[in-house]
């Protein structure tokens, strides 16, 4: 099981490195959302906006870099992975590639906003790990969203009409939580029960992945 | 008539809901006098919505497991009926809001919609209608049932945490928040209501789930009947 599941992941890498022009596309996505958000401020943004235009940048990244996942296989080769692999190791696959990719964009969208709209944030390093954590929550619920729109004809808006509404809760708590960075002060405890709901929500994501994803990959 | 004794029992106690509801002395309050007696209806909106969606997720489930259409109209005419009690339940809590928690002028209606309670029912509704937007996207009637049957799940599933546990860990202008002293928000059973609202109350709560399981089945009778020739069992 594991075997398939890393020569799945593998696969997904592999693609990734040869077929550039995608990865490239979500880094000047990001880049020229960044600059946009640059321009469109005389000055530098306060705490609040920035931490507030940072979460919705991470939000509209996730949906391009996640929702490419199931809707670049195309019918062919979804029906050859149902004949090598079982629908559980091909999420879970999917779940690692797309874990990896948004760790990757949420480092590269965060150096973008400290270098075009200056770095507001106290404490650096608890922010970092604030955004990478909800880079993994997002990316979750992105994935199976993403298998759920490839099902669907007009795919794109959907994932966005979907997921939306789901990551919600999960948004707003990190944009809460964030606020730790910024050297807002918390009830005795508050932060750890925040990140506990986080980590518990993507657990279940997780779970909910595993057993409903059978049913939507046979055909 | 065995098989209606709900259909009137509903009927009796809403009309004993609208009529005691009314009528009956209820503890003046600050701010809130009289329009205490909305909780006969914002409230209960609310619980009828919540078991609608209960029963259209366990209905779901049942689709996945056995692929029959028939679950599938049970889902989606549930969540439906849902959905409409959620509209419902956000016009009489707008209404209450705008005699109770407006009354200062410096409050704008924006600072009062973050409320967190309000935020998990504007998810509910943009949930289910991501649903309803879900299943128009498909011609095929089996992948939809499916693929929307799985989205039901998904959502339920990550509503239920949105609705029932994130609003009880932050403050809120609903009773039963943290921090103010009015005990649990699902309204505690020594101290939160006056004993004679609560005999209005949970008869209310029954009479309009009551009520809305009626109008639901009612819906799904038309459908089977409408889609008569694709149900084959």
């Amino acid at each position: 099981m594991f075997n398939r599941i890393y020569a799945l992941l593998k696969k997904d890498l592999l693609l990734e490195f040869r077929q550039k022009h995608t990865f490239y596309g979500v880094i000047l996505y990001i880049a020229s959302t960044v600059f946009v958000i640059y321009l469109s401020f005389p000055d530098k943004p306060d705490g609040t906006t920035w931490n507030s235009l940072f979460w919705v940048i991470q939000l509209f990244i996730c949906v391009n870099a996640v929702a490419k996942s199931f809707l670049q296989e195309s019918r062919g080769r979804m029906l050859y992975f149902y004949t090598i692999a079982s629908p559980v190791e091909f999420i879970i696959s999917k779940i690692i590639y797309n874990v990896l990719l948004m760790l990757l964009m949420s480092t590269i969208s965060l150096l973008l906003f400290f270098f075009f709209l200056t770095n507001p944030v106290q404490n650096t390093l608890q922010f970092t790990g604030i955004v990478l954590v909800g880079g993994v929550s997002i990316s979750l619920v992105f994935t199976l969203m993403s298998a759920i729109a490839a099902k669907a004809q007009q795919n794109a808006a959907l994932i966005a009409i979907m997921g939306f509404p789901i990551i919600l809760p999960q948004l707003l708590i990190l944009m809460k939580l964030s606020k730790v960075a910024f050297a807002e002060v918390f009830r005795q405890g508050a932060v750890t029960q925040l990140i506990g709901l986080v980590v518990g929500l993507d657990v279940l994501v997780i779970a909910m992945a595993i057993v409903l994803f059978p049913y939507l990959w046979k055909d | 008539m065995k098989k209606n004794w709900w259909k009137i029992l509903s009927f009796i106690l809403l009309a004993y809901t609208v009529i005691a509801g009314f009528l009956i002395k209820v503890p003046d309050l600050p701010i809130i006098h009289q329009s205490i007696r909305n909780l006969y209806y914002h409230v209960c909106m609310w619980m009828a919505m919540m078991t609608m969606f209960i029963i259209s997720c366990v209905y779901s489930i049942m689709y996945l497991r056995s692929s029959k259409y028939r679950n599938d109209i049970f889902a989606v005419n549930y969540a439906a009926v849902g959905t409409f009690l959620g509209i419902l339940g956000y016009t009489t809590g707008a209404l209450w809001a705008n005699y109770t928690w407006l009354t200062d002028q410096s409050q704008s209606l924006g600072s009062v919609l973050k409320e967190p309670k309000l935020i998990g029912a504007a998810i509910a509704l943009l949930i289910y209608g991501a649903y309803f937007v879900l299943r128009g996207s498909f011609t095929d009637l089996d992948k939809r049932a499916r693929v929307s049957a799985v989205y039901n799940i998904f959502a339920f599933a990550m509503l239920f945490p949105s609705i029932w546990i994130i609003p009880r860990m932050v403050g809120s202008l609903h009773p039963g928040a943290p921090g103010s002293d009015s005990g649990n928000p699902a309204l505690n059973a020594q101290k939160d209501l006056d004993s004679a609202m609560r005999l209005v109350f949970y008869p209310a709560v029954i009479g309009w789930t009551l009520l809305s399981v009626w109008i639901a089945t009612l819906k799904i009778r038309y459908q089977l009947i409408k889609d008569k020739s694709l149900i084959n069992e």
